[in-house]
Parts: C-alpha cells; sequence; structure tokens
C-alpha cells in the first residue's frame, strides 16, 4: 500500500517520514536555548506566533549531538506540542509502499528504536522513521 | 421542558447559596421584614415551579416551609432557633435534592417528614392552616439581562484571545521590520487598542465576585461555632471584589479550612475570653480587596494567635530536632504551622482536626501562584493574608538576564529585588553553600546562569531576586533585571519541563519564546530544601546542610563523649536498681516484663541509671549511659579507631571529639546471637571505600542492616543499592536505584542520594517483598 512520503537527509542518511506525521516544512530562525533540558533538545524556536521545541535529529538518531546552525525542520504536533525535528536537507515528496527491513539488517544506535521499514526510489533507500520515537521525555520515545 | 428544568436547577441552586447568609442573618434580627420576605419568596418561587414542572417532593418541602412563614410573617409565630435550624434543613434538602436532579441521581426521601415535623417545633403534626397568599411578589424579581454560558467555552473565548494578542505581536513585528506605510501602521494601532480592550473584556468574563465564596461562610461559621459551643460575630467586607472564577474554586477549600481553624484553634471559649478580658462572643473579619494585580483575602480573628512554643513542641513530639526549630526566627517559627501533617490541637475535634492540615491549604495556594502571610499577636488574635493574581492565564512577570539569556520570573513569588552592590547586601559562602545577606535575613542563594550552565560555577550575579517559594524565602541571583512583561503562559514539551525549573514558555512581545523560571524546582534542583534536615532557612548553617548521621550524644558511664545513630535509639529510659539482674556472666535489664542483654562501656553506678534502648527488629538490647546531651548531625567523615571494637570512629562535634558507638557490634556482642543471624543484607554496589561506604552504612547499620561492599562466597544480598547506575542486579536480590540529580529522582522510581527517608523505605519495602 502506498502512503505519502517526505524524504530528507539526515547525519548523511536518507529518511522518510510519513507525511501524515507532518504538519510543515520549515526554515528555522533564532533558536532560545533551553539550559537543563532533556539530551537533544537544542531549544525553542517561533513559528507562526507559536512555540515549537526544537529536537536534535541527527544527535537524537546517531548518539552525536550536531554542531552546526540548525536551518531547516519538520514539523510535528506530538501530543499537544509542537516538535521541530532538524534536517540537513529536505530532498523529496513521493508515494512510496514502505518495506519491512531485511532480517539481519542491524541499525545503530537509536535508529533501531526509531525505524519501522525502508522505502526505495532509484537505486537509493531511506529508512522510514517514526518523529514520535525520537522526541525525549515522551510516553513511546525510544531514545533518551 | 429539558431547558425550563436546566433553568430551575440552575436557579435554585443560585438563589439557595445567596439565602443561606440571609438566614442566619434574619435569626439575628427575627424583626427584619425585608429578609424574612426573601426567604418566603424563595420557598414560594420553588413551590410554584414545583407545582409546573411536577416535581411533587420539592413542592411538599417547599409548601411546609412557606406555611412556616407565613405563620411568621403573619405574627402568628416568633422565630427561635429550633425553627431557623429547621428552615435551614429544609432549604438544605432543596439543595440536595436539586443537585441529585441534575446528576440524574435518585435521592433517598428518608427523614423529610421528619424536617417537615420539626419546622413546628413540637415535631407534632400542626393543623396550620394552608394560607395561600398568592399576592407574595414574585413578578418583583428584577428581570435579569444575562445569559448561561459554560465554563469551557468562556475558556475556548480565553484561548483564542491569547493567541490573537501573539498574531497580533507578530503582525506588528512583521511591520516593524519593513518600511511601513503610515495608514498600515495606524490601521495596526488600531487593531492592538481594540485587541487590548477585547482582551480585558473576555478577562472579566472569567471573573467572578468573591461574594460567590464569601456567601457561604455566614452559614459556615455558625454551625462550626455551634458546634464547638462559641459565640462568634462575623464581619464579611469586600464581597464585590472580582477575582478568576478558577481562582475562587480553588480558594474554596482554603478559605473554608482557615476558618474552621481560626473558630475551632484560635477563638477561645467564651469563659476563657472573658477571663482574657476580651468580649465573650469572638469576632472574624473576613475580607477581600484588590491590591495591585493581586487580590488579598484577609482572615483577622481576636483569639490566642499561634503559641509558637506549642508548634515546636508538637513538632518535637512527631520527632523534629528541637534545637533547629529554636534558632529558627520568629516568622519562621509561625510558618511551622504549614508542616505536613500539623495540627496543634492535641485532641482531634471534628471541626479542624481531621488530616487536613495547613500545609494542604498552602499547596493549594502555591499552586496558584499565590502565598500566605501570617501576623500573630499572642493573645490577641492572628491576621492570615491570602495573596493570589488577579488571574491564572495571563500572568505578571519579570523578565531578567542570566548568561545572556531572558528569562522570566513570576511576579507573584517575587518579594524584593536588590542590587548585589546596596547597603546592607553582601553575599557570602557558608560550608560550600552561597548565602546571601539582606539586611539581616539570611538567605540561602542559587546563581541562575551556574545553575543552568551558562556560566561558571562562581559566577557573580549583579541583582538578587528574593522569591518566596512556599516553605521559605531564597534569593535567585541573575546578571540583570530588564522588564516587566504581562505574559500568556503555555505549558512546554515534556522534554523541557523536565529540566525541573521551568513552569512553562511563553511568547512575549519580542516574539523570541522565553520559559519561566520555577522558582521552587530552582530551589530543589540547588538541594535546597526548606522541609527536611533544614527548616532553618535562613540559617543554613554548614553542620546542618551538610549530610551526615543524626546521632545521639551522650556522656557515657566512663565519662567520654559518645554518640550513637539516632535510627538505633528507640528511647531513653531510667532504670531502677532491682531492675538489673546478673543471670549466665551477662547483664540484663528487667523491661516491661522481658529480659533485655545490657551493654556498658564503664562500671554501673550503685543507683539508678539511664539506660538507651536499641532496637533493631525484633531484637532489642539497652545501653547504659551516665547522661543524654544532645541531639546532632555528625560528619560523615569518621577518624578510624584504633583497634575494631565497640567504637566506630571519632568525629568532631564543635571542639569536643565524640566517639560514635557501632551499634553493629552492641548487637553482635550482646543480643542473642540467633537474632542477629537474620539481619538482613544491604550490598553497597559501588567497589570499595565509595559515597556509600561513608554515607549509607552507619545510617543502614542502624536501621538493622548489615552492609556489605561486595558479597562473600555462598552470601545471597537482600538488597543491592546503587548510585547513578541503573545495571541490573544479579540473582534475585532487588535493587535500590540512588541518584545525584534531584530532578532525576523525581521523575523515576529512583531516590535521591540525601532523601534519608525514601531510602529507608524503599529497602524495607524490598526487604518486605523478599520476604
Amino acid at each position: 500500500m502506498s502512503e505519502l512520503f517526505l524524504v530528507a537527509e539526515v547525519a548523511g542518511q536518507s529518511i522518510a517520514v510519513a507525511s501524515r506525521s507532518v504538519e510543515s516544512v520549515v526554515d528555522l530562525g533564532e533558536v532560545t536555548p533551553t539550559p537543563l533540558a532533556a539530551r537533544h533538545v537544542l531549544g525553542l524556536a517561533t513559528l507562526r506566533s507559536r512555540i515549537v521545541t526544537v529536537i536534535d535529529t541527527a544527535g537524537t538518531l546517531t548518539g552525536t549531538p550536531s554542531t552546526g546552525r540548525p536551518r531547516r525542520a519538520i514539523v510535528s504536533a506530538i501530543e499537544g506540542h509542537h516538535y521541530a525535528f532538524v534536517v540537513d536537507a529536505l530532498d523529496d515528496v513521493a508515494m512510496f509502499a514502505a518495506q519491512p527491513l531485511e532480517s539481519g539488517v542491524a541499525l545503530a544506535g537509536a535508529w533501531a528504536g526509531a525505524t519501522s521499514g525502508l522505502v526505495e526510489q532509484g537505486g537509493t533507500s531511506a529508512l522510514v522513521v517514526d518523529l514520535s520515537a525520537l522526541v525525549p521525555g515522551i510516553q513511546g520515545s525510544r531514545v533518551n | 421542558m429539558d431547558d425550563l428544568l436546566q433553568e430551575f436547577i440552575a436557579e435554585t441552586r443560585e438563589t439557595a447559596e445567596a439565602l443561606a447568609g440571609e438566614i442566619v442573618a434574619w435569626e439575628a434580627a427575627p424583626g427584619d421584614r425585608g429578609r424574612l420576605d426573601g426567604i418566603f419568596r424563595f420557598v414560594h418561587t420553588v413551590k410554584g415551579s414545583c407545582g409546573f414542572l411536577d416535581l411533587p417532593r420539592l413542592e411538599r418541602l417547599a409548601h411546609a416551609a412557606e406555611d412556616t412563614l407565613a405563620a411568621v410573617r403573619d405574627g402568628r409565630r416568633v422565630p427561635d432557633r429550633a425553627m431557623v435550624d429547621a428552615v435551614l434543613a429544609i432549604v438544605d434538602r432543596i439543595t440536595e435534592i436539586v443537585d441529585a436532579m441534575e446528576r440524574g441521581t435518585p435521592l433517598d426521601d428518608g427523614g423529610e417528614d421528619l424536617l417537615i415535623a420539626a419546622l413546628d417545633g413540637s415535631a407534632a403534626p400542626q393543623a396550620v392552616e394552608s394560607l395561600v397568599t398568592p399576592a407574595s411578589p414574585v413578578a418583583a424579581r428584577a428581570p435579569m439581562r444575562s445569559v448561561r454560558l459554560g465554563v469551557d467555552l468562556l475558556d475556548r473565548m480565553m484561548s483564542g484571545m491569547s493567541d490573537m494578542v501573539l498574531a497580533r505581536n507578530e503582525l506588528a513585528r512583521r511591520l516593524r521590520a519593513g518600511d511601513v506605510d503610515p495608514s498600515a501602521e495606524a490601521a495596526l494601532e488600531r487593531l492592538s487598542a481594540t485587541v487590548a480592550e477585547m482582551r480585558e473584556t473576555v478577562t472579566r468574563t472569567r471573573m467572578q465576585k468573591i461574594d460567590a465564596l464569601f456567601s457561604a461562610l455566614p452559614r459556615l461559621v455558625r454551625d462550626t461555632a455551634a458546634s464547638v459551643g462559641k459565640r462568634i460575630v462575623l464581619d464579611i467586607e469586600g464581597s464585590d471584589v472580582e477575582l478568576d472564577r478558577e481562582m475562587i474554586e480553588v480558594m474554596r477549600d482554603p478559605l473554608v479550612h482557615i476558618i474552621r481553624n481560626s473558630i475551632d484553634h484560635g477563638i477561645e471559649d467564651g469563659t476563657a475570653r472573658l477571663a482574657a478580658g476580651k468580649p465573650e462572643a469572638g469576632r472574624l473579619t473576613v475580607s477581600a480587596r484588590q491590591a495591585g494585580n493581586q487580590i488579598v483575602v484577609e482572615v483577622v480573628d481576636d483569639g490566642r494567635g499561634i503559641d509558637t512554643d506549642r508548634v515546636i513542641a508538637k513538632l518535637v513530639a512527631n520527632g523534629r530536632d528541637e534545637r533547629s526549630l529554636r534558632q529558627l526566627p520568629e516568622r519562621e517559627k509561625l510558618a511551622l504551622i504549614f508542616e505536613p501533617g500539623f495540627s496543634t490541637k492535641d485532641d482531634v475535634t471534628a471541626i479542624s482536626g481531621r488530616g487536613v492540615g495547613m500545609d494542604v491549604v498552602r499547596a493549594a495556594i502555591d499552586g496558584i501562584g499565590g502565598r500566605i502571610e501570617l501576623d500573630s499577636t499572642p493573645g490577641r488574635g492572628l491576621r492570615l493574608a491570602i495573596h493570589v493574581p488577579l488571574t491564572l492565564s495571563i500572568l505578571s512577570t519579570i523578565v531578567v538576564a542570566v548568561g545572556g539569556q531572558r528569562l522570566a520570573i513570576p511576579r507573584g513569588v517575587i518579594e524584593e529585588i536588590v542590587s548585589v552592590r546596596a547597603a546592607g547586601v553582601s553575599v557570602d559562602t557558608l560550608g560550600g553553600q552561597p548565602v546571601a545577606m539582606v539586611r539581616g535575613r539570611r538567605l540561602p542563594m542559587v546563581t541562575l546562569s551556574s545553575l543552568l550552565g551558562l556560566a561558571p560555577a562562581d559566577a557573580a550575579p549583579n541583582m538578587l531576586v528574593i522569591a518566596n517559594v512556599g516553605p521559605g524565602a531564597l534569593v535567585i541571583g541573575v546578571d540583570d533585571v530588564l522588564d516587566h512583561e504581562e505574559l500568556v503562559i503555555k505549558p512546554a514539551a515534556p522534554a523541557v519541563m523536565s529540566a525541573g525549573v521551568y513552569a512553562g514558555q511563553a511568547l512575549p512581545d519580542s516574539g523570541r519564546p522565553m520559559l519561566l523560571v520555577d522558582c521552587a524546582g530552582v530551589a530543589h534542583r540547588a538541594n535546597i530544601s526548606f522541609r527536611r534536615e533544614a527548616p532553618v532557612a535562613t540559617d543554613t548553617d554548614a553542620e546542618q546542610a551538610a549530610p551526615g548521621i543524626e546521632v545521639l550524644t551522650f556522656h557515657d558511664l566512663d565519662g567520654v563523649l559518645r554518640a550513637l545513630p539516632l535510627a538505633a535509639v528507640d528511647r531513653i529510659e531510667t532504670i531502677a536498681a532491682h531492675q538489673l539482674h546478673r543471670a549466665g556472666g551477662r547483664l540484663r535489664l528487667h523491661l516491661d516484663g522481658v529480659l533485655v542483654p545490657l551493654a556498658a562501656l564503664g562500671d554501673l553506678p550503685g543507683g539508678s541509671f539511664a539506660a538507651l534502648r536499641l532496637r533493631d527488629g525484633t531484637t532489642e538490647i539497652a545501653y547504659a549511659i551516665g547522661e543524654a546531651s544532645d541531639i546532632v548531625r555528625l560528619p560523615a567523615e569518621l577518624a578510624a579507631p584504633a583497634a575494631p571494637g565497640a567504637i566506630a570512629g571519632v568525629a568532631l562535634y564543635g571542639d569536643e571529639p565524640v566517639e560514635l558507638v557501632d551499634p553493629l557490634w552492641l548487637f553482635a556482642g550482646h543480643a542473642d546471637v540467633a537474632a542477629a543471624e537474620h539481619k538482613p543484607l544491604a550490598l553497597l554496589d559501588e567497589g570499595e571505600g565509595g559515597w556509600m561506604a561513608i554515607f549509607l552504612a552507619p545510617m543502614l547499620r542502624g536501621a538493622g542492616w548489615r552492609v556489605a561492599a561486595r558479597l562473600s562466597e555462598g552470601e545471597q544480598a537482600d538488597v543491592v543499592i546503587r548510585l547513578d547506575d541503573d545495571a541490573p542486579a544479579a540473582g534475585d536480590a532487588a535493587v535500590v536505584r540512588l541518584v545525584t540529580d534531584p530532578a532525576a529522582a523525581r521523575r523515576g522510581d529512583a531516590i535521591h542520594r540525601y532523601d534519608r527517608a525514601g531510602l529507608l523505605a524503599a529497602v524495607g519495602a524490598r526487604l518486605e517483598q523478599r520476604r
């Protein structure tokens, strides 16, 4: 069954996010830091008179906090709060049929918990990532 | 029909609430025709509506009350206390039935005959002629230009309003960024003005007269006073002050509790009052007034005030350290009544001593960003002032600069802001804890930029914000105080709230998100505890704050100052010579019908002597001493003794060396050996000589545990204790996790490492499970 996916690049890896979980895609302005907040929370940003919590997507998935200034992000509303997941680049929006991961493919770090399958596009593959699994500190989150 | 019924229910309830005060006032002045008419009108209206809506039960009650009141109106009866009680009971019953109708639950109609019979005093059926008075002025009620709205609709309106303000701010910012046409600017101005006005109007829809809270008080005071046999004159002022409806709901229970306390504990009974030269009837004044953006509700009585000595005695009886309580400044001694589980009255009364303490009152008020002030004059009375913000959703804040960031602090909690360089202000360090002296008050201090990791730990603040955080005051050091701003506060994402130092987030006019500081969270994060070891908030002396072991010091039989962990001491007992037995080469005491082994370091005196009874689960031993001295907290570092034995180590208390007696050694050497074998074993899983061995081991031993850093061959731990480590347990032992970070402790099942009570409870619970 095909579904609309948003394909983006995070930490050198293509990821696909189901478009039904995406509210918008934005260019982030200034990010206000949130000292002492959970790991991988970069801070707060304003988006059309709304506050979003900015999540270091790459850091969450790889365990190594990213250093560059966050620019683009995918916004998603999860459990009543808006989060902006920072991505390196946005590639495409297209219909894909998600496939399960081949058995034997072992994903490293938090990738394993957040990935539910993959989609293929012209020979390259993108991992299907569940954004709600990337939010620190909420129920159902698989990272800390 | 359904609509009519809803309308009837709402109206009946409102009128009944308003009426309670009227009936009491009428009892005091039976000649007051106006009040009588009001009450009569109520029952008459209920009766009329009931007939129309076919509600026979209500009709019967209302009818009976109407008959009685009509008799009074005609001068055929004189109202007396019994009759007022009966009328009140009927009004109550009507409200109950109406409530039950609204909920759709059945209500037993038992006793209604009695209620009706009580109306005529004799409780016997009386053939009062049915005096129908169709001329009664039902139509005289003023026509109301109002509609009933659900509170959630108002809430939605309010939240829409907040969003509108934010959108306006955004628009203003965008316009300012570009080159603006003056006409656009004028339009924006107009929009701003309208939005501001709307915001005020919408805010007002959430407002309610505080009368909604006060109208029930005359009845409450009357009933409470009657049940304790006191006479009280109640004065109510400022009923027309308006307050956020939600605030009114939150304040309802605390106010009732405070008033009951005043009547029960504060105001003396008639004889005592006369003896003290006061009028026989106590006086209680409840007033409300607006002060800036706060509402102050005051409850003033002319009773005996708070006797701080009794308060302290009570807390000491509950196991608190008397010395540290006595050292508190007067203001904080008064505040001790807010300690959890506290109640001054020695015997629990039906009125106020039912477990809901002033701590609950304080928690409720804290919850809405308010605070409580106490002002007691012994023998003359108590003034209790509740300060609450006008509204919940828009918060008045002070914006501060911290490490290059802007943060908001709720204005409600701020007592004062002073510059570090101001006269009478100094910053110092006491035992590693930064302390600010502000005009003689010594307050614990937290430098916010350091706490948040935005600056090195020794960063020096420029401005000091004195914040009231429930149990005590705290100084928050900031770089600068920037502005005052009204903010719409919303909860932040859990990942941000988990820091434990924020109360929410807001979008100020600048368009850059701002976090609201939770001052109580800051205190917690900085390990400033006002409730536990150190209610000595302004008096934090290094030894008190430092972790260590609480011990009982005593002069031993050989004159040496020694100490035993307090946890091991059950009580002190004076032993008469005849209670001492020598049997089987051992000393035993005959205590409460059993023989208890006695340990002593030194020669027993000839006559009577004091002994400490040490209990460890079911095993008990006694330890003879010369004289008990004090309860103190010893530093954890103990100088090791020359040889292993009764003395676990030596510590300095003040200038004097204190030998800490090892309770384990005492039990091992004196208790009946079989019992000692059964001590549970706690494994401190941290390798050798770590934090736990120094800090936890003495406490656990005191509580009857054996403690080991590693298991020997064939040994099985009952509990494994780990610090900042969540590896699973080996074997089937239960794991108790300790954490250094108090915020982490609040989130999960882990225990903060200085939470002595929490740890003991946890190991105890694990042991229970195993058994």
